[in-house]
Parts: structure tokens; sequence; C-alpha cells
């Protein structure tokens, strides 16, 4: 891999906007902010696909576009097919001498439907046959797009509209898929957790995505102000106290070797640092049932699959 | 007007119907072949990823994890600028339903073909036309072969149809499973350098760009376009209307391709949209798609012989459907009998029965349609059956009565 991109914010205030304003984003809207931010990292000609999702639909209403870029969405569960074709048209049209530049990147855009459930196929074929592309999970934790309907990626206990928080089943039984590790077991050369909180880490992680040759995922957690329930400026600070309890630790494997990223690190060398998780659900509408005498059993069960993550996760960096 | 055509010269081999396809490809240069083994799968891209290993093709070939990533990667790899190929077949066919649509929504050329296989279930591999049929408001052109020639032909013809500036749809290639893709034939390949001559490079149309520029109707870096948007209220209605036109386009653009193709092959199908056979003084007649009309015309013959004024009116295009054609073509025939490999559950009839007798309504004259459903499942259509077919048909001008306008043939009451 390549040295690392260095770059100041002024660098970054100086590259023009490739995600551009005037989308129809709701208020507060975490994919937008990780959108705008991941597109900061281009390092060249960079082609976007998209799977039918809120960001796909907020981004593109026609006759207008928020995309500067060459930009297709096809359907919901193949965006990872779409970069597959797109990547391959591009190496052969180059190889044909039909592509005017020397490289395009390719980056496929997708919901947390668009990859824990639906497009898992997609994605899983794709990077089993290596296509050079960087796959950008915005997780916002539910189909929000379609009425926060719960996803594979819906954590523990939230309400959504398909696991309401009813008198006997008190929000979403099942727990978050791992998919960042699910990934890593595909032997891809980059995966990456990343939060639009640590902007910095998080342009980095796409640069390093689209540098390294073959695929790359990057999981981007992307807080939804409708769907969790929380004031509409607070999504930044979703977004870090996820980071700050290990709801969601920030990492990165680089063919294969996990290490922890700076704010997720920080909190494994001092320990007494990490914040309640009760602090992260308490904020948000979509836990607020659990906090009832009936229900509270729920967050012991959700803060012993964080525990157990976070541990499982400094193993495998080495930190345990 | 003398004019002496300039016929490429042609090779011989001994072909399947599959087998032809993927030579059709090979010369095609086409730049993306992406294709999944649903069950039933097809031998076309298994011979074609042997011309991709022995480096006979300058094509990447991908092995998609399904028939639905297959044809997402021919339509994204064609929004990119590629010129692509996908086959399938039944359940694989059935499982790219909704990304047909895409495809032709977004107006990427993709060329595809179908062997044609009966839907599951219970489950069969063997022809029908099912897999298609139900297919046919796809916005895709849909040509059906007789032979494994056609299917060389029309697979070529295909590419030149799709990517026509003035067309920009996707394009369908249907042979007859077993019948067709499994049986060897001699079929008369062009020389690689007239295929290339014929297909030419993929044309790239301008279209007007958010930014209202002209710009290459592609994913281009230098002229960025947003495809396959969020199309509302507002424009969808408009966009389908586009697509509609296109298709009405289409007749005039299949038939200048054929003809074109005619003028180096020698070969001609009709007027590329219908194929009649005998029909010019027919006072019966049948209409069909696909091989069974092979066997239709042995038939025919027959009847011919013992003065029965018999015909066949093969549909080489059901998408789009050829309306005049076929009114031109009927004109003076008192009964036809259409036979569908195909049955519109619950419906008074099937596809083509459907659309070819309410094509007639509008005509001068009317003759008396009835239909046929055969074959379902790869149950064979022999000579004996097409006879029962014009006896029934004989009876009809007879009498003037028709008993039963929809009857099953050839299966077990």
């Amino acid at each position: 891999m390549a040295s690392e991109w260095k770059f100041t914010i002024k660098d970054l205030a100086e590259k023009p906007e490739l995600f551009m304003p005037g989308h129809r984003a709701c208020a507060g809207c975490g994919p937008a902010v990780a959108y705008r931010q991941i597109l900061k990292a281009a390092r060249g000609p960079i082609i976007a696909t998209n799977a039918t999702g809120c960001m796909e639909v907020v981004s593109t209403i026609y006759p207008y576009t928020a995309w500067r870029i060459p930009y297709i969405h096809t359907a919901f569960e193949n965006v990872a097919a779409n970069a597959a074709g797109i990547e391959t048209a591009l190496k052969v049209m180059k190889r044909k001498g039909r592509l005017k530049h020397d490289h395009v990147d390719v980056v496929a855009f997708a919901g947390d439907g668009g990859t824990y459930d639906i497009g898992i196929q997609a994605l899983s074929g794709a990077v089993e046959r290596g296509h050079d592309f960087l796959f950008v999970l915005y997780d916002n934790e539910a189909y929000m797009n379609t009425g926060i309907q719960r996803s594979g990626g819906t954590p523990h206990g939230a309400w959504t509209t398909t696991s309401p928080a009813g008198r006997v089943i008190p929000g979403k039984p099942e727990y978050k898929k791992p998919i960042a590790d699910i990934m890593v077991a595909h032997g891809i050369p980059y995966v990456a957790t990343a939060s639009p909180a640590y902007w910095r880490d998080l342009i980095i992680k796409t640069r390093k995505g689209l540098e390294v040759e073959g695929p790359a995922f990057l999981h981007a957690l992307a807080p939804c102000p409708r769907g969790w329930r929380y004031d509409t400026g607070k999504t930044i600070e979703m977004a870090r106290l996820a980071v700050e309890t290990c709801v969601f630790p920030l990492w990165e494997a680089v063919d294969g070797e996990y290490s922890l990223s700076a704010p997720s690190k920080v909190i494994a060398l001092k320990p007494e640092r990490r914040k309640p998780v009760r602090e992260y659900l308490k904020v948000q509408g979509r836990f607020r049932h659990l906090f009832t005498p009936e229900f509270e059993h729920v967050i012991g069960e959700i803060e012993q699959i964080v525990d157990k993550r976070w541990s499982m996760l400094l193993k495998k960096c080495g930190m345990a | 007007m003398k004019r002496k055509m300039a016929l490429a010269k042609q090779t011989i081999l001994a072909l399947s119907g599959d087998e032809a396809v993927a030579y059709a490809v090979k010369q095609s240069d086409v730049d993306l072949v992406a294709a999944y083994p649903i069950t039933p799968q097809t031998i076309i891209v298994e011979r074609f990823s042997e011309y991709v290993h022995d480096g006979e093709v300058d094509t990447e070939f991908m092995c998609a994890e399904s028939e639905h990533s297959a044809l997402t990667a021919c339509l994204a790899a064609a929004a990119a600028g590629a010129r692509t190929f996908t086959a399938s077949a039944s359940a694989g066919l059935a499982l790219m339903h909704e990304i047909l649509y895409v495809t032709a929504g977004c107006r990427a050329p993709v060329v595809m073909a179908i062997v044609n296989r009966a839907l599951s279930a219970p489950i069969n591999i063997h022809c029908d036309h099912a897999d298609s049929m139900v297919e046919r408001d796809a916005s895709w052109i849909q040509i059906y072969v007789e032979n494994s020639q056609e299917a060389y032909d029309s697979t070529i013809q295909a590419f030149k149809i799709a990517e026509d500036p003035d067309i920009l749809l996707p394009a369908m290639v249907m042979l007859d499973a077993f019948f067709l893709s499994h049986t060897l034939e001699s079929v008369n390949v062009l020389p690689n350098e007239a295929v290339l001559k014929f297909v030419g490079t993929r044309k790239i149309p301008l279209v007007r760009s958010h930014e209202d520029k002209l710009v290459p109707f592609k994913l281009d870096p230098e002229n960025p376009l947003t495809m396959g948007p969020l199309d509302l209220y507002d424009y969808y209605f408009e966009h389908k209307r586009q697509q509609e036109e296109a298709m009405q386009r289409a007749p005039q653009t299949i038939k200048q391709v054929h003809d074109e193709y005619g003028k180096i092959s020698g070969r001609r199908y009709g007027n590329g949209l219908v194929d009649p056979y005998r029909l010019e003084d027919a006072e019966i007649a049948t209409i069909c798609v696909g091989s069974t009309a092979g066997t239709t015309k042995t038939v025919v013959d027959q009847l011919r012989a013992k003065g029965v004024k018999a015909g066949l009116l093969r549909l080489r295009t059901y998408r789009p459907f050829p309306s005049q054609d076929i009114t031109k073509a009927v004109g003076n025939v008192k009964a036809i009998a259409v036979m569908d490999r195909s049955h519109s559950f619950g419906a008074h009839g099937s596809p083509i029965f459907h659309e070819l007798r309410h094509v007639l309504y509008d005509a001068q004259t009317h003759p008396q349609v009835v239909n046929y459903i055969y074959g379902l499942g790869g149950r064979d259509m022999p000579q004996t059956l097409i006879h029962e077919i014009y006896k029934d048909l004989q009876k009809i001008v007879k009498t003037k009565r028709v008993e039963k306008p929809v009857q099953f043939i050839g299966v077990r009451e």
C-alpha cells in the first residue's frame, strides 16, 4: 500500500465538492455527511454506483442530481455487480484503446439493507472475483428509505416499524451481523470501519480503499435522526458516542491483519476512557422502551454483546 | 436494377445452436460476457469461456454469482460504453426479470441469448417458450430463430440492432432448447473480418446532460451523467413513452440490418420480421415461432403435394410485434391456427394467439383464428399433430364454424 496520504483541512476545502449541496436528504442526515467526506478522498477520475436506498432517492431526483461524477443506480441488491461490470468494462476498454484515462476508480455505495441483507450475494461474489473497487456501506441500521424496517444491521433491542417495542417482544430480538468481519473473512486486501465523527480517519480510510489493488470494504456508521429518534443536531454526537462506548469500534484490516484506529486504540490502552453503553442508548428514542423495569435486561444483553465483540476485536488486534 | 452483391466467403462448421451463438459472439468483438449457470445451464458460455481461455477473443468473461448479477454487470458495463452479452434460460431469465426492465429503462443495448426452456414447477429443463413470453413487456427486442444457422446470424444482427442510436434497446435471441441448442447442424460462418466490419465498434450517441451540454451517453469522468435516477410522475411517463417510440422504430431497423446482413451472407429470413412459407395463395395457415416452423414446412409441402392450399407464417420477431407485416402476409387466408408453445393460465388462449387475433380485428379480411397450445415442457410436436391442425383448419373453412377456438394438442386428456 502507498504511503499514507497527508492533507490539511484547507486542502479539503479547496477540493471541489463531488457530492453537491441541494440534495433532498433530511436535516441531520448522517449518510449525506459521510458521502461528502468520502468523495473528498477521491484521487482522480471516479465513477460511483449506488444501491436503491435513501441516498439514491435524495440525490438523483430527475432532472436534478447531486453527483458531479458519473453515477449509475440500477437496483437494490446488485450494486456490487454494477461496480463489477463497470470495473471490467474500464479494464477491457483500456486494453482496447477506448478509454481516455489511465485509471478510473470505482466506488459502490449501499445502505445496510443493500449490504447485510439483499445485497450480500452480489457483494460476496464481486469480492470473490477480486474486482478492483471500493464498497462503502453507509450503515444507518435499518431500512430508513422505506420507513424504518429492521435489517441485519439493526442492533439488538432497537425499535423499528417491523421490530416494534411490543408488550411481549421489546424491539429486535436478533443481533447485528458482524458484516465487516465477514468481509475480512473473504480474504480481501482492505476492510475498515469508520465514523463521520472522525472525519480525518474516515477520509484516509476511503483513500486507502481506493488505492488498494482489488476489493476494499468501508463500513461507515451513518446515524439517522428519523430512524434512531434523536434531535437532528446530534448526528455527529451519535457517531462519536458509538465509538466512545465501543458499540462501533474503529479498526482496519490490511490483508487480514487487524489494527485498532486511533479513537478506539485510546480506549483499548486506557479503558477508563470508555463511556458506558447506556449513554449511547439513552439518547436514542429507538432504545427508549428498554429503560423500563420490564425490559431493562435487554440493556444488559446489549452491554454483553458489545463487551464480547470488543474483547474479540482486541484479540484480533493483538491487544487483549 | 441488377447489382452484384459482395458475398463473403463462408466456412461450413458442424455446430449446435449453443455453439453457433458462441461462435457469433466470438466474432462480434464483445467486451464483456457475464453469465451464471442456474439450472438449467447452456453450453453457450462454456464454449465461449474456451475461446477466452485459449486466447481467441479479447473479451472479459465474468462468472457471476447469479443470473441477476450477470445481467446487472452487462448492463453497468454497457453504461460504461462496453459491448456486452449474456445467455440464460428458464429460471435464470426469471431471476433476471427485475433487471430486464432496468436494462431497457437505462437504454443499455445488452444482447442476450435465451435457450427457451420450461419454467418450474415441476422442474423441467426442456423446451417451451414460457420463459421468454413472460418477458414480452420488458421492452427488449425478441427474435425467435428456427435453426442454428439463424441463431448464428441473428446473434450478430442483434448487436447492430440494439446498439443503433435510434433504438438503444436490449435484444434477446431465442432458440429452442435441445431441438436447436443441443443438435448439430451445418452452419455457414462468415470470416471474422466480415463480422467485425458488419458490427463495427459500439457507437455512443450524444445526449443532453444535467448541465444542458451534449455529452456521450456513458459513464465518462469528463462528462458526468447520472444514470438510473429517481424519476417521478413528472418525467417517468415521457421516458417510458420514449422506449415505446424506440420500439416503434425497431421494425425498420431490424429489416435494414437483416437486409444488410443478407447482402454479405446471402441469407434472408423473410423480411426479418416475418418469414412466410408458401403463403401467397394459401387458404389455411399456421403461425408459430421457433423450430416447430421447420417441421411445419415439411407438413405444408406434403399438403401442397396433395393439392391442399396450406401455408405457414413464422414470426421472427415477437417484440416488436410485426402487426402490419402479419396483416399483409395473411391477407387472403381463410383460417389460421396459432401454435403457442407457452400458456397464459386463465387467459383465453396463449400469448401469440392473443396478439395475433387482436391485430386481425383491424384487418380488411377476418379469417377464423384458432389457438393450439402444444409442446409444453419439451413434449415433441410431430408431423402427425401438425397434420391434425391443418385438418381442423380445412374443416373450419368447409363448415365456416369454429368448434373450439382454444385447445391443447398432444396432451393426455
